[in-house]
């Protein structure tokens, strides 16, 4: 162990009169991972939950649609495309979820993987949303490459309606139950990119997506 | 980071002095301060979950030791890399050494106030190594080769004609006839200028806003997003972090990130929030290959179990500062180093020694402001006045405050004089016919600005007495 390391921690040591049994306290805290308090917004049902992720979402500059079923999809986002006169293109997550959905059906040009820059669109799906903020949470992993939540211009994420959290807790949970290790990265995004730090002037876009737009799905995973 | 924070009274005067200074910080009311008292009233849990939020790091703080070796663990299990670094020359050798492993010609950083603490930018640059501020704020005054005014929005005492002539200056050759004029074509080109040097850095260092001991995990706030693009895209990752940033578990910081960005800038939350755990996994499509964190003490350790203890608490929102009376005056340069406003003032002496910063605990009125805005509830007007004490009693404070405590303790703990001087200075001074006072001899600095109204009868003590207490 390095000097710096032994001296920090006998220092902590001391001023805290550390004794041999408190090593225990300390592990059940971490194994218990108990919720504390969650403010009810977290908590209302669906359909309002619905109704609150949309309207949270809304606030911060992200758009929302939603979709009756996932064959309602690859239509959906080259609508939005066009409405953004934007060019039918975009790089995709490597999803299963998102392969599964039928894009033959439109004129979509999708290539596959994460992005170095020069995609206009980037495709990714979300592992949750959080209805009390409108907030997004997408893993890093093989199938979700980060890139794609920042590089691009616009982001375009599929949110499978039954992913969608009343408070962040609960996300937390799901995320255990994939297994003991976390992944390297998880991001939560609460609408496009922005800045204040000209002038206080709220201006979107600073360094990730201008523009954030996401599809609620029923019946999808 | 030098500091100057032994020149307090003169960048006060200096500051004062400069009228686009005081533009910058009249704008601090309509956006800061209305936006978290917004925030506040939309959530009902909100001083409940400051209370939790409160115990939560207490309750961390006295088991430090425990939760930062299950920090490191985590860590190591995740595939990263913990330095710990006693002071700031230690941390920058061990970034310094990092940057020479991965080859670096190029670091992108975050927004990290370790970085400004330990002069992390002209120590790289002395190395050869260049790094690049990406936060927008942090880019301003990195081209104008200033410190950060504010700990979460760095440039808030420059204008955007300022920034504007400094963006031409440097961008694009420095060609002089270019001119950008709005808001949005300022973001525009830092967005673009930087977007080359993200794909081009080989190390990307960010801060931390929190540490989780359940899971390894560094997490980060911003709006931007400079702070994913820095740790995604190099193939080093490197935080840094002061050790009272651990917190026990994910959901322990949750109730933190609740009150964290409704209290700095009124969101409802910031744009990305980001856990980062080691290196890319095997089979991850991209993310950097190395991750190292590096956790500094500076001075901290010594602050457990001291009266100090509670600023341990702080989350770095800037709550303290958008509220106070004296930093809306004089703005974060003032303060002569890294941490401003109140917090800074409890901190400062505490990290770069009372020699150094004892003037900053008496930048405050002690109007208590700061501390029922404070999100972890710090007694920062308490923690204030022990410094005054250390000041007063290490003999640094100024002649003429010792020479006036001492006279008014002699008659302090002399009840019959202190009642003969101040009834004979009430009848003298309630002679004045015109009931008030343009100037007074020892109180030039308060008449400047007022009248000293002239005292009206007898003392309170007289007419206590005389009305026996009723």
């Amino acid at each position: 162990m390095s000097e710096p390391r032994t001296e920090i921690l006998g220092k902590l040591r001391r001023a805290l009169a550390r004794t041999d049994s408190d090593a225990a306290a300390v592990d059940a805290r971490i194994a218990a991972h108990t919720a504390n308090l969650v403010p009810a917004r977290g908590q209302v049902p669906e359909p309002e939950r619905v109704a609150m992720f949309r309207a949270m979402a809304g606030e911060v500059g992200g758009t929302t649609e939603e979709l009756a079923g996932p064959a309602e999809v690859p239509a959906a986002v080259a609508r939005y495309l066009a409405g953004q006169n934007l060019p039918a293109r975009a790089a995709m997550a490597p999803d299963p979820l998102l392969q599964g959905l039928p894009w033959t059906t439109t004129v979509l040009e999708l290539r596959q993987g994460r992005t170095h820059g020069d995609d206009l669109v980037g495709i990714t799906a979300a592992f949750a949303g959080v209805a009390e903020t409108g907030t997004l949470v997408t893993l890093s992993g093989p199938t979700h490459p980060t890139t794609l939540n920042f590089l691009s211009e616009t982001h375009v994420v599929v949110l499978p309606r039954r992913r969608l959290a009343g408070a962040y807790e609960e996300v937390w949970a799901r995320l255990r139950a994939l297994g003991a290790d976390v992944p390297r990265t998880v991001n939560m995004i609460t609408g496009p990119s922005r800045t204040a730090d000209i002038e206080q002037t709220i201006q979107r876009g600073a360094h990730g997506p201008r523009r954030l737009h996401i599809l609620i799905v029923d019946g999808l995973d | 980071m030098e500091s100057s924070a032994h020149a307090f009274p003169a960048n006060v005067r200096h500051a004062l002095a400069d009228p686009q200074l005081q533009r910058a910080m009249g704008r601090l009311k309509g956006h800061f301060i209305d936006k978290r008292a917004h925030a506040r009233a939309r959530l009902p849990e909100f001083d409940a979950l400051r209370d939790q939020a409160k115990a939560i790091k207490d309750h961390t703080l006295a088991y430090l030791d425990l939760y930062l070796e299950r920090f490191e663990t985590e860590v190591r299990r995740s595939g990263g890399h913990v330095h710990w670094c006693r002071d700031a020359a230690e941390a920058r050798g061990v970034v310094l050494g990092l940057c020479r492993e991965a080859g670096a010609r190029t670091v992108t950083k975050g927004k990290t106030m370790i970085g400004e603490e330990i002069g992390l930018n002209p120590f790289l640059e002395a190395n050869g190594i260049r790094p690049v501020e990406t936060d927008l704020g942090e880019y301003i005054i990195q081209l104008a080769g200033e410190p950060p005014s504010h700990i979460i929005a760095p440039a808030v005492h420059k204008n955007k004609e300022q920034i504007s002539d400094l963006f031409v200056e440097h961008h694009h050759g420095g060609d002089r006839s270019r001119r950008l004029d709005g808001i949005p074509e300022l973001v525009t080109e830092a967005r673009e200028t930087l977007r080359a040097r993200f794909l081009e850095a080989d190390v990307g260092i960010t801060g931390a806003n929190l540490l989780i001991a359940e899971t390894g995990q560094t997490v980060i706030v911003t709006n931007e997003g400079n702070g994913d693009l820095t740790q995604t895209l190099p193939r080093m990752h490197i935080v840094l972090a002061s050790l009272e940033k651990v917190v026990p578990t994910m959901e322990d910081a949750t109730t933190i990130l609740r009150i964290l960005a409704r209290s700095a800038t009124g969101q409802e939350f910031s744009t990305y929030t980001t856990w980062s755990a080691g290196p890319r996994r095997p089979g991850d499509l991209d993310g950097p290959e190395a991750f190292h964190v590096v956790l500094l003490d500076n001075g901290r350790s010594a602050l457990l179990g001291s009266e100090f203890q509670d600023i341990l608490r702080c989350i770095r929102c800037g709550a303290c500062l958008n509220h106070c009376p004296i930093y809306g005056s004089v703005g974060g340069h003032a303060y002569g180093w890294v941490y401003t406003g109140p917090m800074g003032a409890v901190l400062s002496p505490a990290l770069i020694g009372l020699d150094e910063a004892h003037h900053l605990p008496n930048a405050s009125t002690f109007c208590g402001r700061c501390e029922d805005v404070c999100p972890m509830r710090i007694p920062l007007p308490r923690m204030l006045r022990h410094w005054r004490e250390r000041e007063f009693a290490s003999g640094k404070a100024p002649a003429a405050a010792r020479w006036g405590l001492g006279v008014w303790a002699w008659f302090a703990t002399r009840p019959w004089a202190y009642r003969l001087a101040t009834g004979l200075v009430a009848r003298v001074l309630g002679l004045a016919r015109r009931g008030r006072f343009a100037a007074l001899p020892l109180a030039g600095g308060w008449t400047r600005g007022r009248d000293f109204p002239s005292p009206e009868g007898r003392t309170f003590h007289a007419q206590w007495a005389s009305r026996r207490g009723r």
